[in-house]
């Protein structure tokens, strides 16, 4: 979860955000007891908790934006980066972990070239831990989108992501060929 | 100011009503182990777990710090509970600090070794295993100091001076569980945060974590 090198914004995205915020802020006093509701709605909203975002709610309730952040690091459930267009979540509950869920995580992380909690620049991907998804018999367990993928070993993590590779070339190529014939 | 009458370990005080008992005994000269506790502070943290004493009537160990001083108070500053309590919490902290001190700025200014020598309690682990995480970085990124998260308590005594004494608001506690440390906004180092470089939190730093870079060299 390292905000450092947060993605880069998208155009217009900030504009979206300031003004999603802004609107979730006139709807609340100015508090400090206001700071989690808000920035719940704002995730709920925008789908994360963006750093322009996280700025904007500690002008409005006159505190230093570290302290945002630490309210948005210390819970799990704030998201610091947008999700991606495919989410892997990787299992670590105690069955998982057992069977080696850490091993399924880095491979992850080599393979996509970020760490845990974090989006890839093209924000195909995005990358979390879960604590259990309910099925211990499967372990390790990672639910890709709503795929539950079980047993998983460093090379069905290739076989995942390779899938989504076929998947986007395909797409592309029928987009191209589409073009072509108009 | 009205006084109260209290007995610590037998000795007989008159301390001001109303006052946190930690304080008191202080000022009375009795040592009571402490790393978070900050007297400006409306409501202590009592999160470092260190100031435990026993008073008369109470059945458990109280946090001195967050105990006011009362008529006919009688407190024992070491019993066995107390010394289980402070052991157990003592080693907690050093599970986790980069212990060499030898090689640690503040060597023979550090509140831990103090603590080490007032309750001869051995600055190494000996019941618990040493975490074994990765260290986490060093920021040295300023002109004035640098922070080792390595050797930081998390007592909060940065934190506080930066807030609500300087008021410049550039650092807090960041993140969760293991992974927590003293940081900026987005975790970016101190030199591109707000940060003034005043260096009060360093002063405040009751062990190695925040050090003046004059005395690293």
């Amino acid at each position: 979860m390292k905000g450092g090198e947060a993605l880069e914004l998208l155009a217009g995205e900030l504009e979206q955000i300031q003004a999603e915020t802004a609107e979730i802020l006139q709807q609340h006093g100015t508090g400090r007891q206001e700071l989690i509701p808000i920035i719940q709605e704002i995730q709920e909203r925008l789908g994360y908790l963006p750093k322009p975002a996280m700025e904007q709610v500690a002008r409005a309730l006159d505190i230093p934006e570290v302290d945002v952040y630490s309210v948005a690091t210390f819970y799990n459930q704030f998201r610091l980066n947008p999700p991606g267009k495919h989410q892997i979540k990787v299992c670590m509950g105690t069955a998982c972990h057992m069977m080696g869920g850490h091993i399924v995580m880095d491979s992850f992380e080599r393979r996509l070239e970020i760490k845990e909690g974090e989006t890839t620049p093209d924000r195909e991907f995005s990358l979390e831990r879960v604590a259990c998804v309910g099925c211990c018999a499967l372990a390790p367990v990672v639910v890709v989108d709503e795929k539950v993928e079980a047993k998983v070993s460093p090379i069905r993590v290739d076989g995942i992501l390779l899938t989504f590779e076929i998947e986007k070339k395909e797409q592309e190529k029928e987009q191209q060929e589409g073009g072509a014939e108009e | 100011m009205s006084k109260v009458n209290i007995t610590i370990d037998g000795q007989q005080y008159q301390v001001p009503a109303g006052e946190k008992l930690l304080w008191a005994a202080l000022d009375c000269g009795v040592y009571i182990p402490h790393l978070c506790a900050n007297k400006d502070k409306e409501r202590p943290d009592a999160s470092c777990r260190l100031c435990f004493v026993e008073i008369e009537g109470f059945d458990a160990p109280v946090t001195s710090c967050t105990q006011e001083v009362f008529e006919g108070m009688v407190v024992k500053t070491r019993t066995a509970r107390v010394d289980r309590l402070v052991q157990t919490a003592f080693e907690l902290l050093l599970s986790n600090h980069k212990l060499r001190c030898g090689k640690c700025p503040q060597n023979r200014q550090c509140e831990l070794q103090k603590i080490s020598r007032e309750r001869k309690l051995k600055l190494k682990l000996t019941r618990l295993r040493p975490l074994l995480t990765e260290e986490k970085a060093v920021d040295d990124s300023t002109d004035v100091f640098i922070y080792d998260p390595n050797r930081c308590v998390l007592c909060g005594q940065c934190i506080w001076v930066d807030h609500k004494v300087v008021e410049v608001g550039a650092i807090g506690f960041i993140n969760r569980g293991f992974k927590r440390k003293m940081g900026t906004f987005g975790d970016v180092p101190l030199a591109e945060s707000r940060c003034t470089q005043c260096g009060e939190c360093v002063k405040v730093c009751p062990v190695g974590a925040l050090v003046f870079k004059e005395k690293t060299e």
